[in-house]
């Protein structure tokens, strides 16, 4: 057998949004990770951080890559994957630029705030200024710059912007303890013009 | 290190007795004196007796897993696809273990062999064995080869319901437990095809109650039966779609008769009447029973309950998205149970069309998915 693949050495390496996302998390830490794809993000917080991670990954293909990487995951869709665990067994749960993909977005929120204390999420901003002027000189739905999928494409998503999510937070009494914004895979400043100048949004939750 | 996966080479079946002076108490209460278990063994066990895997076999295996009884051998042991050096279990660094169940007829003490009391094959005065009693036998086994710890316990089917019985009722002597295709409780849709492969046996004239190992003839035409409604269970739908289809065997168009007409029908007959020439029709009631009695949500009710004290075990859960016989759900519900109680578990549904014989087809992936979870277990307990 080949050995376990190197972990990767450092922040710089992952893509931008992961690697925004790792910094918000602290060492050690329990945490989910929520379609975690071929497991980079966890893989650097595991080998890296000494966090105590476990991913739900849908793909057979994913799976098969985070246990390459020596990870541990399982299978399955959030939904059922988050209904075994029980309260607050993670410190940290992270969803990462799948929120537009979800059927139920505000229950898998709730529930990552069931199953753990903070939740971190990353999400592509259809509220970005390109993607308005897109609708309305073009009459075109746009794609988010940071999810450059047509909408007619699979798996389908749901258009949504910075200033919705902070309305549904609100809804859900969910407190915005952290907030980066990033544009062109860099943090931009916060500002009054966020939801107009960032691409990508990261918060960290709380109930 | 990378190597071409290869065969073990030529291997022998070693026998272990225990149990000649004080009895070995089975789950019923009754006693066996002695016992003996066939096995086998690959590889070499380290100085710190710490890489030793146990392969537990299902339904109709034996403790030949890998390699090969004599040079001219045509067929390899029934896992020789993932035992070996540079294979999913790579024997150039893991001590591989695998022994004959209690109850089976491959060396093993069962109804075939001779009852001390009576001189005389036990027969149907063989007690009723359990999965937990295999596993108990197994344990006499791992003591007297000086393990303390196996690194891991690892099988498919009733093969994967030992794997779970030690891990719920053994879990100090297991660092890692992979259950393949299997389930902790055995359905009644479960029980019912194995008692349709009890009945066809016991409706064979030539059964007589169990009593048959010094008549001329055996009961052959029973367990042949069994044996077809088993195969049918491993395959899917799709699978005997792609193997078989409709095709006609040595003929081209109907004979209006009651002939093997279809491929399908010659498939199961082949390897109905071949599994007669290879084991024991009362062997096939009593280790059809043991898994009947499988149920891990006993005696607490949950499956839960039973892997309180067995969270520091890794588990790796496989099923396969056409197996029917154990269908994903039942593996699902291992998943549930084990994080529930906060255990390390990783779970994959293989995409596969081979039915419940996939954890024996789909080798490519097991390596993959196999070998790369021992291997991390590996690196965390001995270092890169």
């Amino acid at each position: 057998m080949t050995n376990l693949q190197s972990p990767i050495s450092n922040l710089s390496t992952l893509r931008p949004d992961l690697s925004v996302i790792a910094s918000l998390i602290p060492a050690g830490v329990r945490l989910l990770d929520l379609g975690c794809g071929d497991g980079e993000l966890l893989d650097f917080l595991v080998h890296e951080k000494q966090v105590r991670g476990r991913g739900i990954e849908l793909s057979e293909e994913g799976v098969l890559a985070c246990v390459r990487r020596g990870l541990t995951v399982r299978q399955g869709n959030l939904e059922e994957g988050l209904a075994d665990y029980p309260d607050a067994s993670f410190d940290y749960v992270v969803l990462s630029q799948t929120l537009p993909f979800l059927d139920d977005p505000a229950m898998i929120l709730q529930e990552m705030l069931r199953v753990g204390q903070k939740a971190v999420v990353s999400f592509p901003n259809w509220g970005y200024w390109r993607c308005r002027l897109d609708l309305l000189l073009n009459g075109r739905i746009p794609h988010a710059p940071d999810l450059p999928q047509s909408w007619y494409e699979p798996p389908r998503w749901q258009a949504m912007t910075v200033s919705d999510f902070i309305a549904l937070s609100r809804e859900l009494n969910v407190r915005l303890l952290d907030e980066v914004y990033m544009a062109a895979g860099k943090r931009s400043p916060r500002s009054w013009f966020k939801n107009l100048l960032a691409t990508t949004a990261v918060y960290v939750l709380t109930a | 290190m990378t190597t071409t996966p290869s065969s073990v080479g030529i291997v022998h079946t070693q026998y272990h007795t225990f149990a000649e002076k004080e009895p070995f108490r089975l789950e019923s209460g009754a006693v066996l004196s002695p016992v003996t278990l066939a096995y086998e063994t690959y590889g070499t066990l380290n100085a710190e007796r710490s890489n030793a895997i146990l392969i537990c076999h299902a339904l109709s295996g034996s403790a030949h897993a890998a390699g090969f009884h004599a040079p001219d051998d045509h067929k390899g042991g029934w896992w020789d696809d993932c035992i070996g050096p540079g294979k999913a279990f790579d024997t150039d660094r893991y001590f591989v273990i695998c022994s004959n169940v209690l109850g089976s007829c491959y060396g093993s003490t069962g109804p075939t062999e001779s009852n001390p009391a009576t001189g005389k094959p036990y027969g149907l005065q063989f007690p009723v064995v359990t999965i937990g009693d295999m596993v108990r036998a197994q344990i006499r086994l791992i003591d007297y080869l000086g393990i303390d710890q196996l690194f891991c316990v690892a099988g498919g089917s009733m093969g994967g319901m030992q794997v779970l019985e030690w891990a719920a009722h053994h879990p100090q002597r297991l660092k890692a437990a992979i259950p393949l295709a299997t389930t902790g409780r055995h359905s009644p849709m479960l029980i019912a095809l194995s008692e349709v492969g009890r009945q066809a046996i016991y409706a064979d004239p030539h059964w007589q109650s169990g009593d048959y190992y010094d008549k001329p003839q055996k009961p052959d035409a029973g367990l042949a039966v069994a044996r077809m409604v088993g195969h049918i269970t491993y395959l899917s739908d799709e699978s005997m779609n792609l193997k078989f289809g409709r095709r006609l065997q040595d003929r081209e168009k109907f004979g209006f008769e009651f002939q093997t007409e279809f491929q399908v029908e010659s498939y199961l007959k082949y390897n109905g009447n071949n599994f007669t020439r290879r084991f024991d029709a009362n062997s096939y009631l009593y280790v059809t029973k043991a898994m009947d009695y499988f149920d891990l949500t006993e005696p607490t009710g949950t499956l839960a309950g039973s892997f309180v004290h067995s969270a520091d075990i890794k588990y790796l859960v496989v099923s396969f998205t056409s197996d029917w016989l154990y269908p994903t759900y039942h593996s699902k519900e291992l998943v549930t149970a084990l994080t529930a109680v906060n255990a390390d578990v990783t779970f994959l549904d293989i995409e596969s069309t081979w039915g419940h014989d996939a954890f024996l087809l789909e080798v490519e992936t097991m390596t993959r998915l196999l070998g790369s979870f021992l291997d991390r277990l590996w690196v965390e307990e001995n270092g890169g």
